[in-house]
């Protein structure tokens, strides 16, 4: 036994006389850390990398069965999901471990930003940082291409529509997107080369780099309300305070990244386990359009936001908007690079991140429904409500059928079934009078179209008569305030 | 200084104006081979593509119609297939736009009962005529050029239409006036 221990530390010894790893990994790991900074806190950069490393292994998985070819790319998924063992667990860990990633990605900076951990000397971790940010959402849109259904079709068709409005270079840039004139091969095999070899790799380099300057600058302290951070002062009291009140990362503080980071595993897994793979949705055949694109959920948000930018705003917008934001995230270090770190001293920060979330949690959950969209069965699947039909004259009966045929439902609700696109119609003769609804409907107006060319003469008076029929029950119909005046003179 | 330390130093100087050039012929065939698809000018990618015969688009309808891009290679699968909305408006009169809508290119459906073209993504709207009627699209949609070739229908096509790389037409009406009488044998 003696000797096998023995023969063992002597072949440690020849690798590590020509490595010379061991001992800066040993010291690395030993770093000391500020004991206030062993805090549950503290856990999400590392759940991040850890999550980074299951992504690269389940994606070397996958690719050992992906076929990156437009012919074939959906047939390999569907093959991945249903013929090979387990093909559908490693799919799905790999798409909720990238959900999983955003997600961590984001409260880790959220919480760096409330703990001041940006200020000196940290102003560059936090810069490669922001790109981190934006690989690991380059990394999510990349690979809901590769997933290469309807939705990823389409929503390179968004991709595109987007390069377009560029000025100058915008169909160059189209074309560089799709590796050529329409979405087909060649743009697969763009997207596939990004996810796989482009991306990642710049991924891996700055992680490494951000992991790096953690080592060499030192932890973020706990932040204490007062305690201001001045270049020419920061480093000195930061080093006294970790002479004084220090530990080292290994083994004092690591136990609660290591756990946090087995939960975060665990969590993938298990939605992994119970919730599958994500699609694919249909075949990406543009020939099929009956369908209603959709981004991942990490996208939803902007799909959102661009249903509600008005056409002149849209472009100016779209340029602007991503080059102020991350112009932004890059700058703050270097603009607010010294002071206060505490999030109690710092209420604009606090309001920033709280507004942010809100921001994107409203136009995430609008996402998921689209309020906006017109569901385009909703006329011939929707029925009208019996009781708007109780009572009714027989003209006001044809009107509930012209609404049903001329598709107005697929904007408008009624009794809650119906698009969202327009107002509910059930109380619609409370808010408009017979000359308003008429004008309405003939020529629209406000986000509706003109039906004008869709309706004959007979069509419009059933249907305004249905619509003056609905109105909330006790409540008086719309008048023309000015009609008193006119009838009684 | 030493004439040896001024002749290294030279030396690296010029290994790295040496590296310098490689690099700039390297970077050549680099950029070449990335923006190949890019710089090609967009009409070198169009060419007249048949939709079938005129007879198969009713008078006053506006059907769905598809085609085999011009340009695909063999592992496209049905990537390289498109489709398009085809308005008999009357006789030889033709309108045929494309599927994408102007505002981000999803796939717009015709709605005859109400004369409107929607699109699922974001609720834009279009009339029959393919002029915008409402929502954010910021024009109408897409049309293609065509002729009428031994009867049949034939357009202009292959790239996919965005506001900066649209093979289509400004003002359809001015089109459909002056499609070339010598494309236009009776049929």
């Amino acid at each position: 036994m003696t000797k096998l221990k023995q023969r063992s530390i002597e072949i440690y010894n020849w690798i590590e006389r020509r490595l010379g790893l061991a001992k800066p990994i040993v010291e690395a790991a030993e770093h000391p850390k500020p004991a206030g900074s062993a805090s549950w806190w503290y856990v999400f950069g590392s759940a991040a990398a850890v999550l980074l490393g299951l992504q690269v292994v389940t994606g070397v998985l996958l690719a050992l069965v992906y076929v990156p070819s437009a012919s074939e790319a959906w047939n390999s998924l569907q093959f991945l999901n249903h013929n090979v063992t387990l093909g559908w667990l490693l799919r799905a860990i790999h798409g909720w471990g990238s959900n999983f990633m955003i997600a961590i990605v984001l409260i880790h900076m959220a919480q760096v930003f409330l703990f001041g951990a940006y200020k000196f000397p940290r102003e560059l971790t936090w810069i490669v940082g922001v790109l981190l940010l934006l690989l690991t959402l380059g990394m999510a849109f990349t690979g809901q291409v590769l997933r290469f259904d309807q939705d990823a079709y389409w929503g390179l068709g968004i991709g595109a529509s987007i390069m377009s409005r560029v000025p100058f270079i915008g169909a160059l840039l189209v074309h560089a997107l799709l590796g050529g004139p329409i979405i087909a091969g060649a743009t697969l095999s763009r997207f596939f080369t990004l996810h796989v070899f482009v991306i990642p790799g710049i991924l891996l380099i700055s992680a490494g780099l951000h992991v790096w300057m953690v080592l060499r600058l030192g932890i973020n302290e706990w932040p204490m309300p007062g305690r201001l951070v001045r270049k020419t002062t920061y480093e000195r009291e930061y080093h006294d305070l970790v002479r004084k009140d220090g530990m080292p990362f290994v083994p004092d503080a690591v136990w609660k990244d290591a756990i946090f980071a087995a939960a975060i595993l665990l969590a993938v897994i298990a939605c992994a386990f119970f919730f599958g793979p994500f699609g694919p949705t249909g075949q990406p055949d543009p020939t099929v359009i009956q369908t209603a694109p959709k981004p991942d959920f990490a996208f939803l948000w902007i799909y959102a936001v661009l249903a509600f930018l008005p056409p002149s705003l849209e472009t100016p917008f779209l340029l602007i908007a991503p080059v102020v934001l991350i112009g932004a995230l890059l700058l703050l270090p270097l603009a607010a690079g010294e002071g206060e770190k505490h999030w109690s001293r710092r209420p604009v920060a606090v309001l920033m991140v709280a507004l942010i979330a809100v921001t994107l949690g409203v136009f995430t959950r609008l996402g998921t429904y689209t309020p906006w969209s017109p569901i385009m069965d909703a006329w011939s699947s929707d029925p009208v409500p019996t009781e708007y039909l109780h009572g009714r004259a027989p003209l006001e009966r044809q009107g509930a059928l012209v609404l049903q045929e001329k598709q107005c439902r697929d904007c408008h609700s009624l009794g809650g079934l119906g698009g969202l696109r327009g107002p509910a119609l059930d109380s619609i003769a409370t808010r408009m009078t017979e000359d308003q609804i008429t004008r309405q409907v003939l020529q629209g107006g406000g986000n509706m179209p003109s039906y004008g060319n869709a309706l004959n003469p007979s069509e419009t008076t059933a249907l305004v008569h249905f619509l003056l029929t609905l109105r909330g029950p006790g409540l008086t119909p719309a008048v023309d305030a000015s009609r008193g005046l006119t009838r009684g003179k | 200084m030493n004439p040896s330390t001024s002749r290294r130093a030279f030396l690296f100087k010029l290994s790295l104006l040496l590296n310098g050039a490689v690099g700039a012929v390297l970077a050549v065939p680099i950029l070449g081979y990335i923006l190949g698809p890019a710089l090609k000018k967009g009409s070198s990618y169009n060419s007249w593509v048949a939709l079938g015969a005129i007879r198969e688009f009713p008078e006053g309808e506006t059907r769905l119609a598809d085609y085999r891009n011009p340009v695909t290679t063999p592992w496209d699968g049905q990537t390289g297939n498109v489709a398009c909305w085809v308005r008999r408006i009357s006789g030889r009169q033709f309108q045929v736009f494309a599927i994408n809508c102007a505002h981000l290119g999803c796939p717009v459906r015709w709605f005859a009962q109400s004369k409107l073209f929607l699109c699922p993504c974001h609720g834009g709207a279009y009339y029959a005529d393919g002029s915008r009627a409402s929502g954010p699209p910021p024009r109408g949609l897409f049309e293609y050029k065509h002729k009428i070739s031994e009867g049949k229908l034939m357009i202009s096509t292959g790239e996919m239409p965005t506001l900066a790389t649209e093979a289509c037409v400004q003002n359809p009406l001015i089109q459909i006036q002056s499609t070339p009488e010598r494309t236009t044998r009776p049929s």
